[in-house]
């Protein structure tokens, strides 16, 4: 394992940041390597990217706190707009420094002032010597912004002729934010994803101070064997160790076990943790009731979960409505007149399907269809007279409100909307019975 | 108006139990906050948003009431900082966080007295619009506020605590866009420490819309607890145990409007709201339209009401079908009387009101007490609410109907436990009413209650009668088999029943008696045009409209509107008098889906023709006229514009049909 080794910090420090940053020293290395010492001129831009919580925004913020480099952290998705956000990079800059100073609210509406104050700021302060680090989270979010943003971003340095140097961090890879025009290519590097191990390694690092840390790597080593399957995400794993954390040690609390007994331990959590999958996990049941339901020793069972709900009680007409939509969206049109006229003519059934449509309409997807049709089905399965009232249309509006039926296109109302069935045969049945 | 508030008492008591459960949760949404988080699980603990998912049925219409009640509600309890967002309101986060930040420091100037409006004003129109500001904002108002309530040692500000979370009320889940959501949900996660925000999803389908609108990824920053809302059946049935089974008001519903405006509410939109609007729309049209309705009030009003009347309401009563009814069955010196002098009427009104409220008191009650019976009976003969039991007494006299014979049958079949638990809950309606016409019958009720008591005592020396069917198992033909059954069904009828089956019989028979004294049609009872209002099809007319319907009938035959006597026409053919869009409209009706306009221009000109005389065809036949070319496609424009057909690219010259058969 490399030791992080940096002849312009101190061996002490340089530990220090080590701890923090388990499985994860290659990187920091690395990072430190490009960084130099400060006074020295550091790539003008670098993109790191990685899978979620791989650990890109805790690194870069550990990095820059503990070695106390000089820097600027904005979350893009936070500040949504390119104003939004150049403001903010200026308002840390000036209180990043100078806190006596008060903060006064400047108005920079483009990159061109950006670039004004930045170098008045940088000015101002004494951040001449040192390289000055913008780290912009979140990065993808920029694309959206106007076109100058992103590769203005990227040749900071070169713009303000300043030692700065920004760092972006994004999910995505760098080939997805190339803009078309070309632009500066920053220093891309990697943040792979954590392996078991390292996860292993992370989680079991945090241990309560009651129990110790043997036991809580035992503890880890369980959970990881339920959700290393289904969940890499490091966050949530954390979240859902603490909550299970109290059912795992109630053997140990009634001093039924002690804390070496590990099988014993495992059979007692392992249903449980199983239970978590199918429920917290997917927020079925939110983390306050899964905790409540621990405490009182009650059975999940009894607490239904959001999808358990699906339910729902609508209109007679709206049913029938809804009913019709999903037939209209199904069915081919040339059944209509088999399906709901009384005298239909004869049936050919030779070549009856083309070739195409033995494949199940439901593989294919809901297809649009006019109003007109909508309403002909609907009078034709509904057994009493149905008037066409004010309050049935109405109603086909509110169902598209509702989201069970979609419009398509954007059409004037007078041009004989189309609509398109959204909800699932099982819905339907559940409405149809 | 009274109603009004009466209404709105009755909303809020049946909101109550849920806002109860939404409050405690708020309060408790925020607890860790306001605790330390030393210990080492909050420490570890990813922070959720806590979510409130209001699932509160479709009838959208009825959400704002019970939001802008539950606002209030949290205003009073938890917190003074609420935002409500529309999605119509959001489009994009921008406009969601400007929305939000101008409700939730609109509010901060509600709070604080008024000397510094200048300051907020000032720094309204250039605050940024980002979660930082409104984090300043936060501290700055939790400040001021603690620093208030420590100086000036106030109690009655102290209700909210320290640090009151901030609720974000989503008035519509449904309607946001996937991607305003997610960025607000991820960029407010991002500051939990700093802003206990809580929010509030109202949900009108069901709560997988939850995970169908956000990704896991966003979910699971989100702490979702679910709260169901009373069901707007029961809702409705509440308000009308409220509103119309009780003698508090008046005015009552005939039984076709009652079934009008439950139609309405059942087939179409399940707004309770609308129902009640519906329900006023009625009481205005009653007082508008019948003229003795004059009388509607309380009965002392009503009495005090009759003398002052004058000879022209005198006669306006007697012109009422019940009264003539009534005056019909008087011996003859007194229907002269009745018809000739007003002082006699009025006597008689004043009587006749009074038997009238007699009698409404009485039948709500024997209303509830066969609703008792019949709510338990399998299959429920007579409906399971009693709303439609109600409506199957206004109709008609309910013990001739085959429902009603049918349910006596099953009750005659009740045990005997059911009985008397059915009997107890009589008797405490009975008690409860406020007309002391029913004591005897209390008395008569706690007597076979007793009886049953009794019979239970003697359960043990009840003999067993075993009917031999010894005799079935003999070998017989088939003819003596067919005698022996109906013999043996001929004894069991006749069988001498136990005393509980004649007990039984008899509650059965009495309960009969009290429904056929008391729940009479009120149609049947003289003077009831006072108190009800029966005219459905204005009501009709005016909740239900049908536009296509009224589109239809003005084009199609142009008299029902305009009633001019040259338009009246026979129906089938089409006459030239009628106005060019009629024309064109009705000619169209013949056409397929596309419409060849050269045909239809010829055909038009042809019909005007007629009408013009036979100078016309001399000039040129197949030339037609500029005129009528004009008018023809003026009229066309006029049927495009109405939306009955649009210019079709498929083929030169035509147009499309957008409607089609006759309407």
């Amino acid at each position: 394992m490399p030791n992080l080794e940096h002849p312009a910090y101190p061996a002490a420090t340089l530990l220090h940041l080590e701890s923090l940053v388990p499985c994860r020293e290659s990187q920091v290395s690395l990072l430190l390597s490009i960084f130099g010492e400060r006074h020295q001129f550091s790539f003008p831009s670098i993109f790191i990217y990685g899978h979620t919580s791989s650990g890109k925004t805790y690194v870069m913020q550990t990095l820059l706190n503990t070695l106390q480099l000089p820097h600027v952290f904005v979350n893009c998705m936070e500040y949504f707009t390119s104003r939004l956000l150049l403001e903010e990079i200026l308002i840390q800059l000036q209180s990043c420094s100078s806190e006596t100073e008060q903060t006064s609210h400047v108005p920079c509406d483009s990159f061109n002032d950006f670039v004004r104050l930045f170098k008045q700021a940088v000015a101002s302060q004494e951040l001449q010597d040192q390289t000055f680090y913008i780290v912009l989270d979140r990065a993808e979010q920029l694309r959206e912004m106007e076109a100058n943003i992103l590769p203005a971003f990227l040749r900071l340095q070169e713009l303000t002729d300043r030692n700065v140097t920004v760092v972006l961090l994004s999910e995505i890879v760098w080939e997805l934010f190339r803009p078309n025009t070309g632009c500066f290519e920053p220093f891309t590097l990697y943040f792979p994803d954590y392996s078991i191990g390292h996860l292993q390694k992370i989680l079991s690092q945090n241990h309560p101070p009651e129990y110790s840390a043997d036991f809580y790597a035992a503890y880890i080593n369980i959970l990881l064997g339920v959700f290393y399957m289904v969940c890499r995400d490091l966050k949530e794993l954390q979240h859902l160790a603490v909550l299970n954390f109290s059912k795992y040690c109630e053997p140990v609390v009634r001093g039924e076990a002690n804390e070496r007994d590990t099988r014993k331990l495992w059979k007692n959590v392992e249903p449980h943790l199983k239970k978590a999958m199918q429920t917290v996990y997917l927020r079925e049941i939110s983390s306050s009731q899964w905790e409540r339901l621990q405490k009182e020793e009650g059975e999940p069972g009894q607490l239904k979960g959001l999808s358990a709900h699906t339910h729902v009680e609508l209109p007679y007409y709206s049913k029938f409505l809804l009913i019709a939509a999903y037939l209209a969206s199904y069915n081919p049109v040339r059944t209509d007149k088999r399906f709901f006229l009384k005298h239909h003519g004869k049936i050919r059934k030779t070549n009856f399907m083309k070739k195409h449509e033995k494949t199940s309409n439901h593989l294919l997807g809901p297809k649009p269809f006019p109003l007109d049709r909508l309403l002909a089905i609907l009078y034709s399965i509904v057994d009493k007279r149905v008037a066409p009232t004010a309050n049935i249309f109405s109603q086909i509006t509110s169902l598209v409100t509702l989201q069970l039926l979609s419009i398509v296109g954007h059409n004037d109302q007078l041009d004989g909307p189309r609509y398109k069935c959204t909800v699932s045969l099982d819905f339907i049945r559940a409405v149809a019975r | 108006k009274s109603l009004r508030v009466y209404l709105q008492q009755i909303q809020e008591d049946l909101n109550k139990q849920l806002f109860d459960n939404l409050v405690s949760f708020l309060r408790k949404s925020h607890s860790e906050f306001q605790e330390k988080t030393t210990e080492w699980t909050c420490r570890m603990k990813a922070r959720e948003i806590p979510t409130a998912a209001l699932v509160l049925g479709v009838n959208v219409t009825d959400h704002d009431l019970t939001f802008r009640s539950l606002s209030e509600v949290l205003q009073n309890t938890v917190t003074p900082y609420i935002a409500f967002l529309e999605a119509k309101d959001c489009p994009g986060i921008k406009n969601l966080m400007q929305k939000l930040m101008g409700q939730l420091m609109n509010c901060n100037i509600d709070v604080d007295s008024l000397e510094d409006e200048d300051y907020v004003q000032v720094s309204q129109n250039r605050v940024r619009c980002s979660m930082t500001s409104l984090i300043n904002w936060y501290e700055n108002v939790t400040k001021k506020t603690d620093s208030e309530t420590a100086s000036k040692k106030r109690t009655s500000s102290s209700q909210h605590w320290q640090s009151p979370p901030v609720v974000v009320i989503f008035k519509d889940m449904e309607s946001f866009t996937t991607k305003v959501l997610q960025d607000f949900i991820v960029i407010s996660s991002q500051h939990i420490h700093e802003l206990p925000l809580v929010l509030i999803f109202g949900i009108a389908t069901s709560p997988m819309i939850v995970h169908s609108l956000l990704p896991h990824s966003v979910s699971s920053l989100l702490c979702v607890e679910l709260f169901q809302s009373l069901s707007c059946k029961e809702h409705l049935s509440t308000v009308i145990d409220k509103l119309l089974l009780t003698t508090h008001f008046p005015f009552k519903l005939g039984v076709k409007v009652l079934q009008v405006l439950i139609n309405i509410f059942l087939y179409h939109d399940f707004s309770v709201q609308n129902f009640i609007k519906g329900f006023q729309l009625c009481v205005m049209e009653h007082f508008f339209s019948q003229p003795v309705s004059v009388l509607c009030c309380q009965l002392e009003d009503a009495k005090k009401r009759v003398n002052p009347l004058s000879h022209e309401q005198c006669e306006n009563i007697r012109r009422l079908p019940s009264f003539r009814r009534y005056v019909e069955s008087q011996a003859s010196e007194k229907q002269i009387a009745l018809l000739t002098e007003d002082n006699f009427l009025k006597e008689t009104i004043q009587k006749l009101l009074e038997d009238l409220n007699v009698y409404h008191e009485n039948y709500i009650s024997v209303l509830r007490c066969l609703h008792v019976f019949t709510s338990s009976l399998p299959k429920y003969p007579l409906g399971k609410q009693i709303r439609e039991l109600h409506c199957a007494c206004l109709e008609n006299q309910v013990w001739e109907t085959k429902e009603y014979e049918s349910s006596l049958q099953l009750a005659r079949m009740l045990n005997k436990s059911d009985l008397e638990t059915m009997l107890q809950q009589c008797v405490e309606i009975f008690v409860s009413s406020p007309e002391n016409e029913f004591d005897k019958t209390v008395k008569k009720l706690k007597e076979f209650l007793t009886q049953f008591q009794k019979l239970e005592d003697a359960f043990q020396e009840r003999d067993v009668s075993v009917p031999s069917q010894k005799e079935l198992q003999k070998k017989t033909d088939l003819y003596h088999l067919q005698k022996t059954l109906l013999e043996l069904k001929e004894s069991r009828r006749s069988k001498k029943l136990t005393k509980f089956e004649m007990l039984r019989f008899e509650v059965v028979d009495y309960i009969d008696s009290l429904v056929r004294n008391y729940l009479v049609p009120a149609d049947h009872k003289t003077l009831h045009e006072i108190v009800y209002f029966n005219t459905a099809s204005v009501l009709r007319e005016h909740l239900n409209a049908a536009p296509r319907i009224a589109l239809h009938t003005a084009l199609n035959n142009p008299y029902s509107y305009l009633k001019n006597q040259a338009l009246k026409s026979d129906g089938g053919s089409i006459s030239n008098k009628a106005p060019d869009i009629c024309i064109v409209y009705k000619l169209h009706l013949e056409c397929g889906r596309l419409i060849n306009l050269v045909d239809w221009l010829e055909a038009f000109s042809t019909v005007v023709m007629a009408g013009e005389g036979l100078n016309a065809d001399t000039a040129s036949s197949d030339q037609v006229d500029d005129v009528i070319h004009a008018r023809f496609i003026r009229a066309v424009s006029e049927l495009e514009l109405l939306g009955f057909i649009k210019p079709s690219k498929q083929k030169t010259d035509h147009v499309a049909r957008l409607t089609w058969g006759g309407c």
